[in-house]
């Protein structure tokens, strides 16, 4: 049988591997987003990994890694809702969620924008 | 140990952090006040950091609360962070300046969202960009990558547009997809050497597959913020969408951060398993940019677009220096990065200034379009002005310093004997310049009836500009008094006149066979080139833009990112 | 029995993986993913990151979960444009193929990793005794890499300021969010009711014992953040006016707080973010007191989105 950290990290892998695909083909933003999650999720499994392979002193797991998963998570959370905030506004905006280049060319910009 | 100064890099990322909080919850008018006070006190602080090595005749080190790595953090500086670091005070100064324009709360709001957005965001991403300099730890550089995004993002949707808001998402989720995939590499360093440390790293690498696997990860991950062709699906509408002062700082700084990060990790962290292949993988990936970037903006019907796509081709030549570097010759390796880091800078400056010049040309005629442009050198004579030297400097005519980087890459690439690459560079001066010669043919060509500006443009706003691109034109000769040897020498020796003008005639004629658009200019130059001649040209130029058109599709970016990682992670095995 | 157990674990995770990738509708992939987050936080318990664990359920699963819930639903009618975009099978295939290649790459990056593994347990244990607090990550977070935490205290501000960015310029110094209503006897306003007291007592016990134990400001805060939540959705609490001076110092009282400490350990400890000897725990202290407000307001108003109506 393989050890615990070494089942996850494989286990990181996949997720990773599955991931990588869902957010290249899946063309629904929202879906994105989902993929980036899991991606993240897959390497903080993996940092997990490391830092229980990292165990001593009565710690279950090296604690600098565990430390910094913590902030990880919190990172990706604000990415996600950051992410999630535009894509809404893009659907009030457009009517559209879509990702797909427009045939029309982007925006014309005005300096200053927003003061209208 | 610390080292004496050492505060100072603490100082340089906290203090514009420091004027986020301030000017965030003080808010409207106040938000601005906060950010010219938080400016003054940055630049300050950078030159302070550039007088505290020049005493100390080394590097500066500031170990956080004390704490040592591999436990702690440390921050250091060294010659490339300070160079980067100057160069970032200089340019937020400059668009500080230009801003203020542009994002002035309007009487009788107490709070506006844009100035607010702008002078919070701008000071956010000044401090995130001085963090990426200095930091010496893997994971928090990760979070000044994400610092840095997340402050981006909104700045280029800041009109509130839908095409706007797609190119920020775009932008974002990319962006993030590379951040991940950096992390992904920190945590599989982290696991096979316990530590997250530069200094520390570099001298524990070996060999080993989850080095290599982590090594490639990040490369990757850094060139898609970096926006290296093919990897650029966002930069275009997003850098051409958003303000011009958001331009520029995005355009001219926000993409050197993941950049230097790929500076630092390739010289700093994995030299010791880089291999020639690899190198050459990046430097072809540079040549891609510079080719497609470069044909693509002559083929622009917006001047936006046109620079944004200019930034695509010069972030090809920033990673020129690669190959050079890793070329063999350790001598070489120097003057690559001194010329890396000089490109670099010498870009940030006059990208800036170019977006900034297109935006007040914008803001005077209501529009961008190249084939409009017509009476713009007489109305807005400044900004034509800055534009042309912003220009200039990009070409690498003497005395910018864009023209000792490439004489630096030049004598890199002779010493290590890699000729190719110095044929990349020439041809890409001669790209170049045809879009400027393009731009300024069409402003120069007469308008039909005089162009009435239907804005004020700021006198203020046009001296920011044209103070940039001087900067970046002056680059060239600060460079020769700061010790690099001899680079100024024989600039002004009739070979290398004869060169400058061979350059702006052959970009001449490129631009004549290569754009989209002529300006009606009576018959001469441009006519001289024969009508087959450039029947045929146009079908390359039409075929490299429809190459840039799939590349920036969603699936496919999205594929060739993750091919790249696994092209480096097969060129590092490849050693010899 | 672990074996077992993690086995077992791992395979569901993959599945319900592979559900939020497959899932034809994008609401059923999302409740999926809110499923595998509270799946993740057992492993967590596996790896022995309680700390982790109750991040994950609170952060990753929940609030992510409940953004993630809201758009799909906002989101419906897209479905059917999304599918049409969908990419043809040449590039499905390339796709699948690189993803594969990365999966074996870290397979192989993983299964290489060294034996024994290098770890900052031994230099965390020789130096904890000076933090004075007992919990390893918290004298990881707020002593060896303070500045980690810092930076993260100010990237959630950057992030809500990008997302109060998106407002319409109209609703600039407005309230986030739509305004709700219930029916004040339904199941839901009783919820609103019921949970939001219980919920602040464990988010604060969390906090409380963090120093020590598992548990601490993040994963506090962001209970705090869910009740508050709840109460805004049931239609018992609203959303306050994003341009009120008070609300602004409330949201950077905690960064502030910390930086404050950080410059007085320039002047008492001899370096930025240090803490002077003897006076580690109580400053730490102090700066986790300032940081859980804080941190619960900036993570709830994330959540509730740019500003929406305008300020009566």
């Amino acid at each position: 049988m393989i050890d615990a950290a070494t089942l996850y990290g494989l286990c990181a892998a996949l997720l990773v591997g599955g991931g990588v695909y869902a957010l290249i083909v899946n063309p629904q933003p929202l879906r994105k987003i989902v993929a980036f999650n899991v991606i993240g999720n897959g390497v903080f499994v993996l940092f997990g990994a490391i830092a229980h392979r990292g165990a001593g002193f009565g710690w279950g797991g090296d604690p600098v890694p565990q430390a910094l998963l913590i902030t990880g998570l919190v990172v990706a959370f604000c990415a996600t809702a950051l992410a999630v905030a535009l894509l809404l506004r893009l659907f009030d905006e457009a009517g559209s969620a879509t990702l797909a280049p427009d045939a029309r060319p982007p925006a014309a910009p005005e300096a200053g924008a927003g003061e209208r | 140990m610390t080292t004496p100064g050492g505060l100072l890099l603490a100082l340089a990322v906290i203090v514009p952090f420091v004027g986020v909080l301030a000017g965030f919850t003080l808010g409207g008018r106040n938000a601005q006040r906060v950010a010219m006070v938080t400016i003054v006190a940055g630049l300050g602080i950078a030159i302070a950091v550039a007088a505290a090595m020049q005493r100390t005749g080394g590097g500066l080190v500031y170990l956080l609360g004390g704490w040592a790595p591999p436990l702690g953090i440390a921050l250091r500086a060294d010659g490339p962070a300070l160079v980067m670091m100057l160069a970032v005070a200089v340019v937020i100064v400059g668009i500080g300046v230009y801003a203020c324009a542009d994002f002035g709360t309007p009487a009788g709001v107490r709070e506006a969202r844009a100035p607010l957005v702008f002078w919070t965001l701008l000071l956010a991403i000044w401090g995130a960009l001085n963090l990426v300099l200095v930091s010496g730890d893997l994971f928090t550089l990760y979070v000044a990558l994400e610092l840095l995004t997340f402050a981006a993002v909104p700045l280029v949707s800041l009109d509130g547009k839908a095409e706007t808001l797609q190119s920020a998402l775009r932008y974002l989720l990319y962006a993030l997809l590379g951040s991940v995939f950096y992390l992904l590499g920190a945590v599989l360093l982290y696991g096979a050497y316990g530590t997250l440390d530069i200094a520390l790293l570099a001298a524990r690498i070996r060999p080993g597959p989850a080095t290599l696997a982590a090594a490639a990860l990040m490369t990757g991950g850094l060139l898609a913020k970096t926006a290296l062709v093919p990897l650029h699906l966002w930069l275009p509408p997003a850098h051409a969408g958003a303000p011009a002062a958001a331009s520029a700082v995005l355009s001219g700084l926000v993409i050197k951060g993941s950049w230097f990060l790929v500076v630092r990790l390739w010289f700093d962290v994995l030299p010791g398993v880089l291999t020639g292949p690899s190198a050459q993988l990046l430097g072809a990936l540079g040549a891609a940019a510079i080719l497609l970037g470069n044909v693509v903006a002559l083929r622009q019907a917006r001047l936006k677009l046109l620079v944004a796509y200019s930034t695509v081709a010069q972030i090809g030549y920033l990673f020129l220096m690669f190959p050079l570097a890793f070329g063999g010759a350790a001598l070489a390796r120097e003057s690559a990065l001194a010329g890396g880091m000089l490109q670099a800078i010498s870009h940030a400056t006059a990208k800036a200034a170019m977006f900034m010049a297109a935006g007040l040309i914008y803001k005077a005629l209501g529009h961008d379009r190249i084939a409009g442009l017509a009476g713009v050198g007489r109305a807005l004579p400044l900004c034509v002005l800055t534009f042309v030297l912003a220009g200039v400097a990009l070409m690498g005519l003497p005395p910018s310093g864009a023209y000792v980087a490439k004489k630096l890459l030049l004598g890199a690439a002779a010493e290590t004997g890699q000729w190719w690459w110095d044929a990349v560079m020439q041809a890409g001066g001669l790209l170049t310049a045809s879009y400027v010669v393009l731009v300024l043919a069409h402003a120069l060509v007469p308008g039909a009836a005089a162009v009435k500006p239907r804005a004020l443009v700021s006198r203020l706003a046009e001296a920011a500009a044209l103070a940039l691109a001087l900067c970046s034109l002056a680059l060239g000769l600060a460079a020769g008094s700061a010790g690099v040897p001899d680079v100024l020498s024989g600039a002004l020796s009739p070979a290398a006149l004869g060169g400058a003008l061979v350059l702006i005639v052959g970009g001449a004629l490129v631009a004549s066979a290569l754009a989209d658009r002529l300006p009606p200019l009576p018959a001469g130059g441009f006519a001289a080139f024969g009508r087959p001649v450039r029947r045929t040209t146009l079908v390359v130029a039409a075929a490299l833009a429809r190459t840039d058109g799939v590349l920036r599709l969603w699936p496919v970016a999205g594929l060739s990112l993750v091919a790249l990682v696994v092209a480096f992670g097969a060129a590092l095995m490849a050693r010899g | 029995m672990t074996d077992a157990i993690n086995c077992g674990l791992a395979i569901l995770i993959l599945a319900l993986a592979a559900w939020t990738i497959v899932a034809r509708d994008t609401f059923s992939a999302v409740v999926g993913f809110v499923a595998y987050g509270l799946l993740l936080a057992l492993v967590w318990v596996q790896l022995h990151g309680v700390d982790v664990a109750l991040t994950e359920a609170a952060l990753g699963s929940g609030l992510t979960g409940a953004l993630l819930l809201y758009a799909a639903a906002r989101l419906r009618a897209t479905e059917r444009e999304a599918r049409a975009e969908r990419p043809g099978l040449p590039t499905r295939v390339a796709a699948a193929l690189v993803a594969a290649c990365v999966t074996v790459a870290l397979g192989i990056a993983v299964l290489a990793l060294p034996d024994p593994a290098p770890t900052l347990a031994p230099q965390t244990a020789a130096s904890i005794a000076t933090t004075g607090v007992g919990n390893p990550l918290t004298a990881v977070l707020v002593a060896f890499r303070a500045m980690d935490t810092l930076l993260e205290a100010i990237v959630v501000l950057f992030a809500l300021i990008g997302v109060w960015s998106l407002a319409p310029d109209r609703f600039w110094g407005g309230r986030p969010g739509t305004l709700h209503h219930s029916d004040p006897d339904g199941v839901l306003a009783y919820f609103a009711r019921v949970l939001p007291p219980i919920g602040v007592v464990v988010g604060v016990y969390i906090f409380w014992v963090g120093a020590d134990f598992p548990g601490g400001k993040f994963q506090g805060a962001t209970l705090l953040a869910a009740m508050w939540l709840l109460a805004v959705i049931a239609g018992l609490a609203d959303t306050p006016p994003i341009g009120r001076t008070w609300l602004r110092a409330a949201l950077v009282a905690g960064p502030v707080v910390f930086l404050a400490v950080g410059a007085a350990g320039v002047a008492f400890a001899g370096a930025f973010l240090g803490y002077p000897d003897g006076y580690a725990k109580p400053l730490i202290k102090v700066i986790e007191w300032a940081l859980f407000p804080s941190l619960a307001l900036t993570l709830a108003l994330i959540v509730a989105g740019a500003p929406q109506r305008s300020a009566p």
